[in-house]
């Protein structure tokens, strides 16, 4: 179990595999050639970094038809929250959150 | 259709066996008790219906849908839908795999609609839901999901996942 942990906050300390996960946010089930586009590293490069956050479970992947498919898959960062946040500070944490947002918002206007 | 991209697929891992996943999903007694008193009730027969009810507020029916293929302890494809929107409908597969000594669950929501607003409503509730399965599953305790769910919405509208 430890060493499923460690993989997943391995996997998240790497801006470049952040970014994947963005855009599988913004676009789930992208091919390995659409993840390959406007990214600036090399094809073997985001492989690699696909692996990984395989390993980790927070991408998995569903063929259809010749394609791989990667999806984004929030259950692993889920329990990383449910662990560390307690059941009466989720409401006090979401409304900083929001206040954040708000206030970041207005600073870009 | 069956080259269409599912939307979202979400895989946890579980230490359990096959059997008792398919009847913590197919079991209204178990569904309830990690789905925030939600409880799954058909007969699973292939062409059966199925509905998603709220065991907390009278059996207040949230999601309806039919059930398209039933291979206990495998695989279970629904269609799934709000009773109010029933045009509005979208697919869940739930696939169920030995993986080590442990079970890998997969769902797969999608065939969504064009303008479907059922994406965003279960984009929230799924990986609650499956952490709570999981959590339920291998130490008896499950996650107060309507709870969380509460807290997560005071930002975002939309019920979240039935």
């Amino acid at each position: 179990m430890v060493a499923k942990d460690d993989k997943v906050f391995k996997a998240l300390a790497d801006a470049s595999r952040r970014d994947l996960l963005d855009r599988l946010r913004k676009k789930n089930g992208q091919t390995l050639g659409e993840l390959c586009e406007r990214h600036d590293m090399s094809r073997q490069a985001v492989t690699k970094h696909l692996v990984l956050l395989e390993e980790a479970n927070l991408v998995v992947t569903a063929k259809r038809g010749r394609e791989k498919l990667h999806y984004l898959n929030p259950v692993p960062i889920n329990e990383i929250y449910m662990r560390w946040i307690g059941k009466f500070e989720r409401k006090q944490v979401q409304a900083l959150h929001n206040l954040k947002q708000v206030l970041q918002e207005k600073d870009h206007d | 259709m069956t080259n269409a991209r599912p939307d979202f697929v979400y895989t946890t891992y579980i230490k359990t066996t096959p059997e008792k996943l398919w009847g913590a999903i197919t079991n209204p007694e178990f569904s309830r008790q990690y789905w925030g008193g939600h409880e799954n009730v058909s007969d699973w027969k292939k062409g059966s219906d199925w509905k998603h009810a709220d065991s907390k507020k009278g059996g207040d029916v949230r999601i309806i849908g039919k059930v398209l293929e039933s291979n206990p302890p495998k695989r279970l494809v629904l269609t799934w839908a709000d009773p109010s929107d029933t045009a509005d409908e979208s697919r869940v597969t739930f696939e169920i795999d030995n993986a080590g000594d442990m079970v890998r669950l997969n769902v797969i929501h999608g065939s969504f609609k064009p303008g479907s607003i059922m994406a965003d409503k279960v984009v929230l509730g799924w990986p609650l839901v499956l952490s709570s399965l999981k959590s339920f599953l291998e130490t008896g305790k499950a996650i107060d999901v309507m709870g969380v769910k509460a807290a997560l919405n005071q930002s975002c509208d939309g019920e979240a996942a039935a």
